[in-house]
């Protein structure tokens, strides 16, 4: 849970800044900018990393009762989500590697090129990074959507047991899910 | 004009050009830069990423006997608009005042004033760098090696890149943009005598 929230964080603060930065004009501030945007990028990677394993390793809650067909739609989306956490930093870490910008985590650790400079693989990744990273800001659209729907519209609880214990108050005590 | 002055002057001429003739003896002859495979490169750090660029179009004075290395020269001139980068948006920022200034200064020049030889196959050129109308003085060590039928004249060195005012106003913040840029160099050259 303590996951998800940090997780929530991070991928908010970059969707925001990959959005804003890209406007600027060529800068220090600009430069900066891209490269917290990179940090973040591999720091939710590799977070998203321990969080599937834990996901894989621990059983999630049940479901709260709903009708069949949101069931449905909420194992789609939870599965999307978990697929682009990986595909929307791969995508941007490849970009940034073809267009000759190999990534250095926090200005220290250089990372490793999978892709080696290349103008016209750098010039279709650019756009394929920006998709995902819409189509990420759309499938957590939905997330919140839903999420809020689950607390106001059906009173279920669902909300309070992502919420920390001591504020859980008098929601069902549920195993928590990361 | 008496005979004696006409033949004075003859023999002054003659001598002047017999002169001329060994000057040219004593300088090598010129080798050719061949562009396939030779390259000019350099690699610059922003915020600890090295980003190379290189530039696409030079090109090279070469009068060098490696066993009488004193007796030649070495210079080169580089189009400044033609440094390329992974990405269009470095092609398009570098040629800018704040930057190389390819209007203003087309082209960046080496021209050497001494090289001594420092080892088998190495020499050490000093010479002037100017680039966006600075000039300093700086000694390149020059690895040569035979490739084929040609000389590869290969090697790299640093120079601070705001001795010659590249990165201005904002971009002269070296914690940014790091002051060291590593040339690298490699230069095929056809005719030159062997080493």
């Amino acid at each position: 849970m303590a996951l998800h929230w940090l997780l929530a964080l991070m991928i908010l603060g970059s969707l925001g800044v990959g959005l804003y930065m890209t406007g600027l004009p060529f800068s220090p501030a600009r430069l900066k900018l891209y490269n917290w945007h990179k940090w973040a990028g591999v720091t939710i990677l590799v977070l998203s990393a321990l969080r599937l394993l834990w996901r894989l390793t621990h059983r999630p809650p049940a479901d709260v009762p709903m009708p069949a067909w949101q069931q449905r739609a909420s194992h789609a989306a939870h599965a999307a989500l978990y697929a682009l956490f990986f595909a929307v930093p791969l995508a941007g870490w490849a970009y940034s590697s073809a267009a000759g910008f190999p990534v250095v985590l926090f200005g220290v650790l250089p990372l490793p090129d999978f892709v080696g400079p290349d103008r016209a693989l750098s010039e279709s990744l650019k756009p394929l990074h920006q998709w995902l990273a819409y189509a990420l800001a759309a499938v957590i659209t939905l997330h919140i959507a839903a999420a809020l729907k689950h607390h106001f519209i059906d009173r279920d609880g669902l909300l309070l047991r992502m919420m920390p214990a001591r504020r859980r108050g008098a929601a069902p005590v549920q195993p928590t899910r990361s | 004009m008496s005979s004696r002055t006409l033949f004075a002057l003859s023999t002054l001429v003659l001598a002047l050009a017999g002169a001329g003739t060994q000057l040219a003896f004593a300088q090598p002859k010129p080798a050719q830069l061949q562009p396939a495979g030779s390259e000019i490169a350099f690699t610059t750090r922003q915020m600890g990423v090295p980003v190379e660029g290189q530039f696409g179009k030079f090109s090279a004075q070469v009068a060098l006997d490696p066993r009488k290395p004193e007796t030649g020269s070495v210079s080169l001139s580089i189009d400044t608009a033609s440094a390329r980068f992974g990405s269009a948006e470095l092609d398009a920022e570098v040629p800018k005042p704040t930057w190389l200034h390819a209007a203003g200064f087309p082209q960046a020049t080496f021209q050497s004033s001494r090289i001594q030889a420092a080892g088998p196959g190495r020499f050490e050129v000093a010479g002037k760098l100017s680039i966006k109308g600075s000039t300093r003085d700086i000694v390149v060590p020059v690895q040569l090696a035979p490739v084929g039928a040609n000389q590869v004249a290969s090697g790299s060195f640093t120079i601070k890149r705001l001795d010659f005012r590249v990165g201005e106003a904002e971009w002269a913040d070296t914690s940014m943009l790091a002051n060291d840029v590593v040339v690298r160099f490699k230069l095929v050259l056809a005719g030159l005598p062997p080493l």
